[in-house]
């Protein structure tokens, strides 16, 4: 069971959250007219194993979005932070 | 004279069995790395071994080596749940699973090998009218693309499956969509048949070699770096399921992949109960019964981003309610083991079988959670475009640039074509 340390609500169990995926991608301008930016945004990721920094969403919970540091090889937890003040 | 020395038949068991077992010999060759093929397949998994196999018995192409960084089979050709099936819905996944039921049909006499394959057929429960639709409309989809399909209502399906339960207040069995040609197969014998097929031919699967490079001069590939040395090939082929980011990243190159675990369960040999595939249409569950007894189960994904090989326990627990839920008769069998294996998920749910943006290098990745039925035709339709620089006929669809033109996306499950919803 992986524990997400929520800044609102403390530690809690992952069924609590539902996973938001990659926090390195930036939205491009809304005005962006070429693909490749948009295609890198929405599909290519760089998948790590290792050090991964991701959005989860505290659904059954607080239902704040929240930004995190995870390992994908350990799944170990490591900075917890609100989305809003970053993304 | 070859059917009795080389070929496996009934008369080669006979003859062995009778003169002590002593003329059985490896079924692949451990060759030392040449400095040099015109191919190199970097994966020794199933797809990696059918691709080996059908670029020598297709395309004679036989100057070829797989790379596998552990032992060939021991990923998640050697861990899954073993189903067999062309119940595809979509134009691109349907001709291209349709062909791979047929090389399943011709395999064992194709590689000489008993893969054990089972064509016990599958059973897709639904559960409301609105599913019943839903599966009537891919079964016709099944039906056009020239496989079986059999929509069967509740009295159909008990004639089949008496062990349900047919009246779960929250989910009744209303029927099922029968594909009499589903099934399963033996998973560690394809790829033994695969890497033995290939190695009679001359192809060299090196084992323990990982590859920790690719070789890259003016957008050309020159060959990779490995664990055993570096080996210089004129084409290379990238075919590494779960890994297929980080083998991605050696050449530069980011994929529309995120890899994910997905759970299965075995539990302990038992008689013979469960005859066929059977899959809940109202939670994660699906089932089989190997030829050992043990029931094969599984689930969905643990649905986050992944690579440790070993899920956690809310996807456990779904897996086990849903089956208690839809077959009450096996709750008292015991687990024996699960594992998690690492999931190659594209946004859409669909595999890529494509040439990347530099000279010579191709990716066959992108199998999500249904890589095992694919197997013969991932390698086939791989083998032929690294052969001949066209993607074959059935694999016209399984292209990476439909990301960027948002043109032939196949969600199949209908959920939308973003990370996370496959």
């Amino acid at each position: 069971m992986i524990r997400i340390n929520c800044p609102v609500c403390g530690s809690r169990d992952e069924n609590e959250f539902t996973y938001g995926g990659d926090a390195n991608v930036v939205r491009p301008a809304m005005d962006e007219a070429e693909t490749g930016p948009w295609l890198d945004y929405v599909f290519m990721r760089d998948n790590p194993r290792g050090p991964h920094r991701e959005y989860w969403h505290h659904v059954m919970g607080c239902r704040q979005w929240l930004m995190l540091e995870r390992d994908t090889l350990t799944h170990e937890i490591g900075d917890c932070i609100l989305a809003r003040g970053v993304a | 004279m070859g059917l009795l020395s080389k070929g496996f038949s009934g008369l080669r068991v006979l003859k062995e069995g009778l003169t002590g077992n002593t003329g059985w010999t490896p079924h692949w060759r451990d060759p030392e790395p040449k400095a040099e093929y015109d191919i190199l397949i970097i994966g020794g998994g199933g797809h990696g071994l059918a691709t080996a196999h059908y670029l020598a018995s297709v395309h004679g192409l036989t100057n070829v080596a797989v790379l596998e960084k552990g032992y060939i089979g021991g990923g998640n050709i050697g861990r899954n749940t073993t189903i067999v099936r062309a119940n595809y819905f979509l134009p691109g996944n349907s001709e291209f699973y349709s062909h791979s039921l047929k090389l399943w049909e011709g395999l064992e006499q194709d590689l000489n090998y008993n893969v054990m394959h089972s064509q016990r057929g599958i059973f897709n429960l639904f559960h409301s009218d609105g599913q019943r639709d839903a599966f009537a409309r891919r079964g016709n989809a099944m039906i056009n693309q020239g496989d079986d399909a059999i929509l069967l209502d509740r009295d159909g399906v008990r004639k089949h499956l008496p062990y349900l339960d047919y009246d779960n207040v929250r989910f009744p069995v209303y029927g099922a969509l029968y594909h009499p040609r589903g099934g399963t197969a033996r998973h560690d014998a394809v790829a033994w048949g695969y890497a033995r097929g290939a190695d009679s031919r001359g192809v060299d699967i090196l084992q323990n070699c990982e590859v920790t490079g690719i070789d890259i001069e003016g957008g050309v590939v020159k060959g990779v770096q490995t664990t055993r040395g570096a080996i210089r090939a004129k084409k290379v082929g990238i075919v590494v399921a779960g890994r297929s980011g980080q083998v991605a990243a050696m050449a530069g190159m980011r994929l529309p992949i995120e890899s994910h675990v997905l759970q299965a369960f075995v539990t302990e040999g038992l008689k013979p109960v469960i005859d066929n595939v059977v899959t809940f249409g109202m939670g994660h569950f699906y089932i089989s019964q190997s030829d050992k007894g043990g029931l094969v189960f599984g689930g969905d994904l643990d649905s986050y981003a992944t690579y440790a090989a070993r899920g956690n326990l809310p996807t456990v627990e779904h897996v086990m309610e849903a089956g208690m839920t839809l077959m009450p008769m096996i709750g008292k069998a015991k687990i024996l083991r699960s594992w998690g294996g690492i999931m190659d998920m594209t946004p859409d749910g669909s595999p890529i079988i494509d040439k990347t943006g530099i000279d010579g290098l191709y990716i066959d990745c992108g199998w999500c959670y249904g890589g095992f039925k694919a197997v013969p035709a991932s390698g086939h339709c791989f083998a032929h475009l690294i052969a001949t620089d066209r993607p074959h006929e059935a694999a016209t669809g399984l292209r990476m640039d439909r990301f960027r033109t948002g043109y032939g996306i196949m969600d199949e499950e209908g959920t939308g074509s973003q990370h996370n919803l496959h």
